[in-house]
């Protein structure tokens, strides 16, 4: 079969179609079947969780989330809940619906290569993986009133008291925040020339804004974890 | 004795079997064909696909298994929704019934709840395979946008569900949960700028989805009702719109 693309005039388009049936409904077929099986096993010998009647006056503690929600329960930890509860997921979602307009990298459709998208696929594996660590830290390493215990200690209310936590003062923040964005966004565009001409400027800011913000929450947990830094920017109205 | 095989020509010859089956089951493309197309269900399929899309190692199955343990939630579902009432001085009861009391109730309720886990897990699989093999590059980037609504309506689900045996674990989750919404930014009565549109703890957007200031028994309807009715049928409706767009933005993805 000959399929005519422009520019690049005409070139072999190999046909490698199969029947459906039974090819691909046969493994649906299995695959169906093990999940059954797989599911109906575990559930045969593991038992659901089911704790006491619900009471508004005994509080659990820790009280968590259930574990798909721990990541933005541990981001808590850093951030205030507006941004951890509901900005922050709001920027995700968003992000992931924006991913397949803001990549015209066309190579790579259709198949798996990281020499070809080398910054497509490291960010948005960092992302993933990012995610899935703070689930495993809110899942594992967070006992009472949220404090950290390893996974060999055992879960006590008898933990030492946080060390006391510190705002930066307003306009070191608003610098640190300013200087951040905008070396975040100015600097790549001219190191990496060819990456910034060929998103154009509105795909590039979105990528890089969202990819700031995905390193800026790393950075504000490393303030938080190595100096005790409570807030970079704090006001009276909002506190970042 | 050549009667099986006369008896079988008959019964596969006669009017009623022939108003059920169009056509035979003798291997030849054009029946291997036919079985698809002329199937309602397996019909979402094409007749033929690509080769390479059908092995496992490049979808890792995970999309078509995200499905079906939709449907395995949905019969799980239906089932217990046979035994459980979501009234707060019920829905414990009921599912400790389920628990002690009802034949298989308990393999019931486990498999609907690991089934939930497991859908979550297959998702975000499915969703991270979509990204390493670029498959919502053009012409596909709508279909990646359905795909993530569906996997925020897979959050939501499993979400809703949490609170229904109305236990410890459930409220408390919720409560979390639910608290962060106290928090959004204008429309949240303790967010920055909630002042400007004057929200209190009785008009906020957590009112609006707890039915109430706190997790009473409006709560526990509203996550019922969309738990078993809305967010499937937003859902179901969604992936209608994910399959037909598989195929329409040219099948599965692969190299061009």
């Amino acid at each position: 079969m000959e399929v005519r693309q422009e520019k690049r005039g005409l070139v072999e388009f190999k046909d490698d179609k199969v029947f459906t049936w039974p090819t691909l409904v046969a493994k649906e077929f299995l695959a169906a079947i093990f999940v059954t099986v797989g599911l109906l096993f575990y559930s045969y010998y593991v038992d659901a969780p089911l704790r006491e009647l619900s009471d508004p006056g005994q509080a659990e503690n820790p009280a968590k989330a259930p574990w798909y929600f721990l990541g933005l329960q541990e981001a808590l930890v850093y951030f205030d809940p507006w941004f951890a509860g509901v900005v922050l997921p709001g920027i995700i979602i968003l992000g992931l619906i924006l991913i397949p307009y803001l990549d015209n990298n066309p190579k790579g459709n259709g198949y798996y290569t990281f020499k070809e998208r080398k910054f497509a696929v490291t960010t948005f594996v960092f992302g993933y993986v990012f995610w899935y660590v703070l689930i495993y830290i809110g899942t594992a390493l967070r006992g009472p009133f949220w404090a950290f215990f390893w996974p060999w200690e055992k879960w006590t209310h008898d933990f030492p008291t946080p060390l006391p936590m510190h705002d930066l003062p307003l306009s070191l923040g608003i610098i640190l925040m300013g200087v951040f964005y905008f070396a975040g966004l100015t600097l790549p565009a001219l190191v990496k020339r060819d990456f910034f001409m060929k998103l154009g400027v509105i795909r590039y800011s979105l990528t890089m804004g969202l990819l700031l913000t995905m390193i800026g929450t790393v950075i504000k947990m490393v303030f938080r974890l190595a100096f005790n830094v409570k807030y970079i920017i704090a006001t009276p109205w909002i506190n970042i | 004795m050549k009667v099986i095989p006369d008896l079988f020509k008959k019964i596969t010859d006669s009017e009623i079997w022939k108003s059920v089956f169009r056509h035979g089951y003798t291997d030849t493309p054009r029946n291997r064909a036919l079985q698809i197309i002329s199937n309602v269900w397996l019909h979402l399929h094409p007749a033929k696909v690509r080769e390479h899309g059908t092995k496992i190692r490049f979808t890792w199955c995970m999309g078509g298994i995200t499905f079906f343990v939709f449907l395995f939630e949905t019969i799980t579902g239906i089932l217990l929704m046979f035994y459980y009432v979501p009234d707060v001085n019920r829905a414990y009861a009921d599912i400790v019934d389920l628990m002690y009391v009802v034949p298989f109730g308990r393999f019931l309720r486990n498999s609907h709840r690991w089934g939930a886990h497991a859908m979550v897990i297959t998702v975000s699989i499915h969703m991270f395979r979509v990204f390493l093999t670029g498959s919502y590059k053009p012409p596909r980037q709508f279909n990646w946008v359905v795909g993530v609504i569906l996997l925020v309506l897979t959050f939501l689900l499993s979400f809703t569900g949490y609170l229904l045996p109305w236990d410890q674990l459930g409220y408390w989750a919720i409560t979390v949960g639910t608290n962060m919404a106290r928090a959004t930014p204008f429309l949240g009565h303790e967010g920055p700028f909630s002042y400007i549109l004057g929200m209190r703890p009785d008009n906020d957007i957590r009112f609006a989805l707890l039915g109430g200031t706190a997790i009473e028994a409006p709560a526990l309807l509203r996550a019922y009702v969309w738990h078993c009715i809305g967010i499937p049928m937003v859902a179901a409706a969604l992936m209608m719109v994910h399959f037909w767009r598989v195929r329409k933005d040219g099948g599965i993805s692969g190299p061009l």
